[in-house]
């Protein structure tokens, strides 16, 4: 064998290599991404509208789903429980009208709005629709920012 | 004939230094000469991590402080306390937080959880510390340049065993402050769901990195702190990282001897 040979074939040797250790080092990525969640589902029915009071903020489903239901005079909402600040779960404060995250201060009004603290943005809204029955249905793989105008589009509240 | 001379009494104790059992364990003998001394160090498995001869300057409490070799006690006292921790407390959502209180009322002596948390709390105030004075010594200068790399990354492994360790509680804290912090891993540029970039990363309508794809859902193993992440910090917290951070130290204290030992004032 001459050099030249050896030197090809060391190469086609070390690109193997490196070829398994790189498919290995995927495996062990893809391996840290679960295809199964034991998690609530994204998409759920929440009753129907007569369950919910007007003007009123709805807690039935921030522990299983993370959403508050508000219903004012003319519609019905979703809002993420998510402070927009840093993350952490805010609390309706019925007395005081308002939402307060215990993290760092941040308050928001009913409609999702922040007025204090240090939350950069509002809360953000979900997709909400009837179902052919008529029940609420909940679509959280869509969400609705205020900051982007997104709020004025129907499929962000349901007109009641 | 004559008589052959006399042998001093031997005492029990030169019996003893005499039988193969001593001497295959102790081959050097009583450490007498220089060079006994030095073989001592030499042929002991734990000795000789030491270097055999020490500049008078480096054990002068002044210069070091000492700091280096406390962040090693510390983590030493972290380990042991934190594998007993291990036989009491069960990672579930279910199980977790009252193994905590357990470990503080039922557990016999009920402190080996408060050792193990003040020894967290004093480890990162040690190796700051030690960074510090390593700073105001000079002793990052060539030829320890790359140490002080090392010693950066062994600050950071310190830190992400304080943060996996910190959710493990699973108390209101814990989980916020675990929800608040990685957080930040979903804001990493492109790799991150709500970091700048991820929205590039799509195909038509398909995007690939959101909630359920990005750095924090690996992190989590879940779109919030929940089972999956109580586990995977306790792996971490448990295995992983120590794991790593051993074999910095290994680099670390190798290399404070391959580096020239202990640096002295010039």
């Amino acid at each position: 064998m001459d050099r030249r040979t050896f030197i090809k074939w060391t190469a086609v040797g070390w690109s193997c290599f490196a070829a398994i250790i790189g498919g290995y080092a995927t495996m062990i990525l893809r391996f840290m991404f679960p295809n199964v969640l034991f998690e609530p589902v994204q998409s759920f029915r929440a009753g129907f509208p007569d369950e919910y009071a007007v003007d009123a903020v709805s807690e039935r489903w921030k522990e299983k789903y993370g959403v508050w239901i508000v219903r004012d005079k003319e519609k019905i909402y979703v809002l993420s429980t998510v402070c927009t600040h840093l993350g952490c779960q805010p609390n309706w404060l019925p007395n005081e009208q308002k939402f307060k995250c215990p993290c760092h201060g941040s308050g928001f009004y009913s409609t999702g709005i922040n007025f204090e603290g240090p939350a950069p943005r509002p809360l953000e809204r979900f997709k909400i629709y009837l179902a052919d029955n008529g029940e609420i249905t909940v679509d959280k793989t869509k969400k609705y920012q205020q900051e982007k105008g997104e709020w004025k589009d129907p499929e962000s509240f349901i007109a009641v | 004939m004559a008589e052959a001379p006399q042998q001093p009494k031997k005492s029990l104790w030169e019996n003893v230094q005499e039988t193969q059992l001593w001497q295959s364990i102790f081959r050097t003998g009583v450490p007498v000469t220089r060079r006994q001394r030095m073989m001592v160090v030499l042929n002991n498995v734990f000795l000789h991590l030491h270097p055999v001869r020490l500049p008078k300057h480096a054990v002068k409490i002044k210069y070091t402080w000492c700091m280096g070799g406390l962040s090693f006690f510390v983590f030493l006292v972290l380990t042991i306390t934190g594998i007993l921790l291990m036989f009491y407390y069960r990672p579930t959502v279910e199980y977790a937080y009252g193994d905590i209180v357990d470990l503080g009322e039922q557990v016999p002596l009920g402190i080996m959880r408060e050792i193990h948390r003040w020894g967290a709390h004093l480890m990162v105030i040690t190796v700051w510390l030690h960074m510090f004075r390593v700073f105001m010594t000079g002793s990052y200068k060539p030829p320890r340049e790359f140490n002080w790399v090392i010693g950066v990354v062994l600050l950071v492994l310190t830190m992400l065993l304080s943060f996996t360790g910190y959710l493990l509680p699973w108390d209101q804290l814990a989980i916020w402050a675990i929800t608040v912090g990685s957080n930040m891993a979903g804001a990493v540029p492109f790799v991150g769901a709500s970091g700048p970039g991820s929205a590039l990363l799509s195909i038509g309508d398909v995007n690939f990195i959101h909630s359920a794809s990005d750095a924090r859902f690996a992190l989590l193993g879940g779109r919030f702190v929940g089972e999956g992440a109580l586990l995977r910090f306790y792996v971490l917290h448990c295995i992983g990282l120590p794991f790593v951070i051993m074999i910095f130290m290994i680099v670390h204290f190798w290399r404070v001897r391959k580096d020239g030992g202990i640096s002295g004032p010039t």
